[in-house]
C-alpha cells in the first residue's frame, strides 16, 4: 500500500473512530458537540458503507450486478434481531418469555430455529454464516450454470422479491410485516443509553475500517486482478485457463457476508428490523450508492453510501414527494454523465489539474518532470 | 291471565265468523301480539307466518312497517291495520281495517289506538316469512338470473311448502340453467322432507345434477344412523358423483386461471422480450409503461363519462389504442433520449431504466394521487360464460386471453411478414452486419422500443379489467415477466410464449397447495433449476453473436 494512501486511511480512521465519538461525549454546550441523534445517524450510514464495500467488490471489480443484496443485509439484521428479541425476555409488553409478536399470533412455544439465538456467540456466528452459506448455495447454482450479466441481475431481483414476500408472512415466525422491534439490551447493555449507542458506533466504525482493509487486500492481490479481468472479458479469462465461476463465487460470498455484518450492526442502532429493508427497491437503492460514489473504487463506495443516505435523510424529511424523483434522477444522471461516479470524476479532475501543473512547471523550466499518473482502466 | 282470556274471547267475537282461512290458531296468535311481552309476540309472528296464508303475510308486512295498532273497545282489545292518516282540527285521524281481510273499520282518532311497535327482535322473526314469500314471487320474474337466484335460495331453505311451487316453475321454465337450478332446489327440498323412497330418488338426482350445494345435506344423510341403508348408499353414491365432478371443475378452473395468468404475463413479456433480444436491454421501466397504459384507460373512461355517457360502454375500445400510443410515445422518447447513449452496456441501461421507472411512478403518484383509481368494466366485459355446472369463465379474463392471442399473432405477422420485421430480425441477429447492408439500426431500435412499450401499454389497459389501478401497478407483475423473458431466452417468440405458459400454469397449479407467496418462491427455485440445464433460456441464440 502506498504511503500516502496509508496515511489517508489512518486519518480517516482517527476521525471516524476517535474524533466523532469524543465530540459526542463532549457536553452539549461545547461548539464541537455532536448530538446523539447525529452520531446514531452516522453509525447507520457506516453500516451501509460496509455493505456498499461488498457490493462494490462484486459489481465494481468483478462486474457482477446483484439486485438482491437487501436479502443478505436482511439475513444479518434478522439474525441479530432475533437475539435481541430473546434478550428482552419477560420485560416485554406482555411479560411473556416469548417475543411480543408471537403472543399476538398465539404462538405458544418458541419455534425450534429461534432457540440457538439465545446464545450470543451463536448469533455472531450466524450473522456471518447464514448470509455466507446462503450466498454460497445461490451463487454456486447461478455461476455454475453461467448465469451472467443481465440474467444474473434479474434472478437476484426475483430473489429479493421472493425473500420479501416470505419475510412478510406471519407463518415464518419472524414478525411478519412489523418485523422485530422494541429491543431493550444488547449483550446486557441497555440500548437507550447514549454510551451504548456510542459503543455501537465505534464498533461499526472499526468494522468498516477492517472491512475496507480486507477489501483493499483482495483487490490488490492476484485474485483481484483476475476479478477485474473477468469484468472486462469473462470469455478471455475462461480461455486463459482460469475458472471465472470460482472467483465470482468467492467474491459473491464475501460481499454477502459483508452485507450480513452490516445488517447486524444496523439492527441495534436503528432498533427495528422489518422486511421493508429486504425488498426490490431497497436492494436496488444499495446499487445506486455504489454507482453514485464511484464503482471500482472502494473509497467511492463508502462515500456514496454516506452521501446518498445523507441526502435521503434530508430530503425525506424536508421534501418527501421529491425523494423518489431525486433518486430516479440520480440513477439516470450518474449512469449517463458520471459512469464512474463522484470518485471517478474527482480522479479525472485531479489528473487534469496535475497535468496542467506539470506543463506550467515544464514551461517555466523549474522542477523535475514526473511520470504520467497511471490511468484507470476504462469500465466495460 | 284474566286479561289474556278476555283478549281471547274478544278476538273470537270480533273476527268475521265464517272466514274458513282464519284458523283458530291464527286468531289466538293475533291476540298474543297485543300483549307487551317479547316471547309471546314472537310466538304469535311464528304462528301467523307458518300459516303461509298470503293475507297473514301481508299483515306481517304491515306489522314490520309499523302500521299495526291495538284498539281497546270497552273491555275488548282488537288488533287492526292502520291506513291513511288525516288531520281534522287538533285531532289526528286514521283509517283502520281488520287484520286478516282488511275490511274497513272506519276512521278513528289516532289517540284511541296503541301502536304495536315492531322491535328488532320482531322484525328478525318476520323477515324469513316475508323473504320466503318474496322468493317464491321471484320465481315468476321475467329476468332469468333472478329466477335462478330464487331457485338457489329455495333450495337452501329446503322448505317443504315450496315443493309444489318449484315443481310448477320447472314445468314452465324455458331457460336450461334456471331449470337446472330449480331441479336442484326441488331435490334438496325432497331430500330434507320426503319419505325414504323419495329421498333416495332426490339423492340420485342431486348426484346427476352435480349439486355442490347439496354436499352438506348429503353428508348428513350418509352419516345418519337413523336412515335406511339404501338411503345412505344413495347419498354416498351421489357424494362420489359430485366429488368427481368437482375435481373436474377444479382442474378446468386451474387450467383456465393458468391460461389467464399466462396471457397477462405474455402480454407483458412480449414487449420486454423483443427489446431484450434486440438491444440486450432489460427495460426496468416496463412496469411503469404498463401503469401509463392503465392510467390512459382511466382518463379515457373519465372523458367518456363526462362527455358521452350514452357511449360509455365503448370507452374501452377507444382506450386500447390510446394506451398503446401513449406508452409507445413515452417509450420512443426514452429510447431516443437516453437509452440510445448507452448502447452495448446492458447493466447501465438496466439502472437507467430503473431510474426512469422511479420518476414515472412518482410522477403518476403526484398527478393522480397515491390511492388506487376506479376503472369500471364496460357492461360487455362483466359477467361470464357458464361453461359447466359450477364453473363460469369471466368475460374479462377471456378477453385478456384473446387480446394476448391477437398480440402474438400481430407480432408474428409484423416480424415475419413485413420489411420492418425483417430489419428487426436482422439487427437482432447481427447489428454490425445489418448496418453495413443499409439497415438503419437506430430507427429499428426506436421502432422496436416503441412497439415493446406500446405492448406494455396494451397490457396495462387489459389489467384495468382484472386488478387495481395504482401508481405501483407495474411492480406486481414485473418481476414475473422478467422471469418469463429469462426463461424464454432471446431471439424466438416461441420461447417467450412457452415460458409464459409454463410459469403461469405452474404458478396457478401449485398455488392451491402452497399459497400465493410460496408458489412464487417455488417458481424462482424452478427457474433456477431450469437455468442449470439451459443457461440462456429455452431458445438460446447460437453462434458468435451469443457472446456479445
Amino acid at each position: 500500500m502506498p504511503r500516502r494512501e496509508a496515511a489517508a486511511i489512518a486519518v480517516a480512521t482517527l476521525l471516524l473512530v476517535v474524533v466523532l465519538p469524543v465530540c459526542n461525549a463532549l457536553p452539549a454546550s461545547s461548539p464541537l458537540h455532536l448530538s446523539d441523534f447525529r452520531l446514531n445517524l452516522f453509525g447507520k450510514f457506516l453500516a451501509y458503507a460496509i455493505l456498499a464495500l461488498g457490493l462494490d467488490l462484486l459489481w465494481g471489480y468483478a462486474g457482477v450486478l446483484s439486485l438482491g443484496h437487501g436479502v443478505f443485509f436482511g439475513l444479518g439484521a434478522y439474525a441479530m434481531g432475533m437475539h435481541l428479541m430473546l434478550e428482552i425476555g419477560s420485560k416485554s409488553v406482555y411479560q411473556s418469555a416469548l417475543p411480543d409478536f408471537m403472543v399476538w399470533n398465539q404462538v405458544k412455544e418458541l419455534p425450534l430455529f429461534w432457540k440457538p439465538f439465545y446464545s450470543g456467540a451463536f448469533t455472531l456466528a450466524a450473522v456471518v454464516l447464514v448470509p455466507g452459506l446462503f450466498a454460497l448455495a445461490f451463487g454456486f447454482l447461478a455461476f455454475r450454470s453461467r448465469i451472467r450479466g443481465v440474467y444474473f441481475s434479474i434472478i437476484t431481483q426475483a430473489l429479493a422479491l421472493s425473500a420479501w414476500l416470505v419475510f412478510n408472512r406471519n407463518e415464518m415466525r419472524l414478525g411478519g410485516t412489523n418485523g422485530l422491534a422494541d429491543f431493550k439490551t444488547i449483550f446486557g447493555f441497555p440500548l437507550n443509553q447514549p454510551s451504548t449507542q456510542r459503543g455501537l458506533y465505534v464498533v461499526t466504525a472499526v468494522t468498516l475500517v477492517v472491512a475496507y482493509l480486507a477489501c483493499r487486500r483482495i483487490t490488490g492481490s492476484r485474485a483481484g486482478k483476475v476479478l477485474v479481468a473477468i469484468r472486462d472479458s469473462e470469455t478471455r479469462v475462461l480461455f486463459s485457463g482460469y475458472s471465472p465461476a470460482r472467483y465470482k463465487l468467492f467474491v459473491f460470498v464475501v460481499s454477502a457476508v459483508l452485507a450480513g455484518i452490516a445488517g447486524a450492526l444496523y439492527a441495534p442502532q436503528v432498533g427495528i428490523v422489518t422486511p421493508a429493508k429486504i425488498g426490490v427497491l431497497p436492494s436496488i437503492e444499495m446499487v445506486v450508492w455504489v454507482a453514485a460514489g464511484g464503482r471500482g473504487t472502494l473509497v467511492g463506495a463508502v462515500g456514496g453510501a454516506f452521501g446518498v443516505n445523507w441526502m435521503q435523510s434530508w430530503l425525506t424529511t424536508s421534501y418527501p414527494d421529491v425523494w423518489l424523483l431525486f433518486l430516479g434522477g440520480l440513477f439516470m444522471g450518474v449512469v449517463l454523465f458520471f459512469p464512474d461516479g463522484v470518485a471517478g470524476a474527482i480522479a479525472r479532475a485531479a489528473t487534469r489539474v496535475s497535468s496542467l501543473l506539470r506543463r506550467s512547471r515544464e514551461l517555466s523550466g523549474t522542477g523535475h518532470p514526473r511520470p504520467e499518473p497511471a490511468s484507470r482502466s476504462p469500465l466495460p | 291471565m284474566k286479561r289474556l282470556l278476555l283478549l281471547l274471547l274478544v278476538a273470537w267475537l270480533a273476527g268475521p265468523p265464517a272466514s274458513h282461512a282464519q284458523s283458530p290458531e291464527a286468531l289466538k296468535a293475533l291476540t298474543g301480539l297485543a300483549v307487551d311481552d317479547g316471547d309471546k309476540r314472537e310466538a304469535a309472528v311464528n304462528a301467523l307466518g307458518t300459516s303461509r296464508d298470503p293475507k297473514w303475510l301481508a299483515f306481517l308486512g304491515a306489522l314490520r312497517d309499523g302500521n299495526v295498532y291495538a284498539r281497546t273497545q270497552g273491555k275488548t282489545v282488537e288488533v287492526v291495520i292502520g291506513g291513511a292518516k288525516s288531520t281534522r282540527g287538533d285531532a289526528e285521524l286514521i283509517e283502520i281495517a281488520s287484520a286478516y281481510d282488511r275490511k274497513p273499520l272506519g276512521i278513528v282518532p289516532v289517540s284511541s289506538l296503541t301502536e304495536i311497535a315492531a322491535d328488532r327482535r320482531l322484525r328478525i322473526a318476520i323477515k324469513p316469512f316475508l323473504d320466503a314469500d318474496e322468493t317464491r314471487a321471484q320465481l315468476a320474474s321475467p329476468d332469468a338470473e333472478t329466477r335462478r337466484g330464487a331457485a338457489v335460495k329455495l333450495g337452501h331453505q329446503a322448505d317443504a311448502g315450496a315443493a309444489a311451487v318449484v315443481e310448477a316453475a320447472i314445468a314452465r321454465e324455458p331457460v336450461e340453467r334456471v331449470r337446472h337450478a330449480l331441479r336442484e332446489a326441488l331435490a334438496l327440498i325432497r331430500l330434507a322432507h320426503g319419505e325414504a323412497a323419495v329421498r333416495i330418488l332426490a339423492a340420485q338426482s342431486l348426484g346427476t345434477l352435480h349439486s355442490f350445494d347439496a354436499m352438506p345435506a348429503l353428508q348428513t344423510l350418509a352419516a345418519d344412523a337413523g336412515a335406511s341403508p339404501a338411503e345412505r348408499d344413495a347419498a354416498r353414491q351421489a357424494i362420489r358423483q359430485i366429488e368427481r365432478w368437482s375435481l373436474l371443475v377444479r382442474t378446468v378452473e386451474t387450467v383456465f386461471q393458468g391460461a389467464s395468468l399466462a396471457s397477462i404475463l405474455l402480454l407483458m413479456a412480449l414487449g420486454l422480450a423483443i427489446v431484450f433480444g434486440l438491444m440486450g436491454v432489460i427495460n426496468m421501466a416496463h412496469g411503469e409503461l404498463m401503469a401509463l397504459g392503465a392510467y390512459s384507460t382511466f382518463v379515457v373512461q373519465n372523458v367518456f363519462r363526462a362527455r358521452w355517457p350514452e357511449w360509455f360502454d365503448a370507452y374501452f375500445v377507444v382506450a386500447l389504442p390510446v394506451s398503446f400510443v401513449v406508452a409507445a410515445l413515452v417509450g420512443v422518447v426514452l429510447e431516443r433520449g437516453v437509452i440510445r447513449r448507452l448502447y452495448g452496456r446492458p447493466l447501465e441501461t438496466l439502472l437507467l431504466t430503473w431510474g426512469a421507472s422511479l420518476i414515472i411512478q412518482q410522477g403518476l403518484r403526484l398527478w393522480f394521487g397515491a390511492a388506487n383509481v376506479d376503472v369500471s368494466s364496460p357492461s360487455w366485459l362483466s359477467g361470464g360464460f357458464a361453461l359447466m355446472t359450477g364453473l363460469t369463465l369471466p368475460f374479462n379474463r377471456l378477453f385478456i386471453i384473446a387480446l394476448a392471442a391477437v398480440s402474438v399473432a400481430g407480432m408474428y405477422w409484423l416480424l415475419f411478414r413485413t420489411d420492418r420485421g425483417l430489419a428487426i430480425r436482422a439487427v437482432t441477429q447481427n447489428r454490425g452486419m445489418s448496418s453495413c447492408l443499409g439497415v438503419r439500426a437506430g430507427v429499428v431500435d426506436a421502432v422496436t422500443f416503441g412497439l415493446g412499450a406500446g405492448l406494455a401499454g396494451l397490457a396495462g389497459a387489459a389489467l384495468t379489467q382484472v386488478g387495481n389501478v395504482g401508481p405501483s401497478l407495474g411492480q406486481n407483475y414485473i418481476v414475473d415477466s422478467f422471469m418469463v423473458v429469462v426463461t424464454g431466452g432471446v431471439g424466438k417468440l416461441a420461447g417467450t410464449i412457452l415460458a409464459a405458459a409454463g410459469i403461469g400454469g405452474l404458478n396457478k397449479g401449485i398455488e392451491p397447495a402452497l399459497g400465493a407467496v410460496f408458489a412464487k418462491v417455488a417458481i424462482l427455485v424452478a427457474v433456477m433449476i431450469f437455468l442449470q440445464r439451459r443457461p440462456a433460456g429455452l431458445f438460446a441464440t447460437r453462434g458468435r453473436s451469443a457472446e456479445a
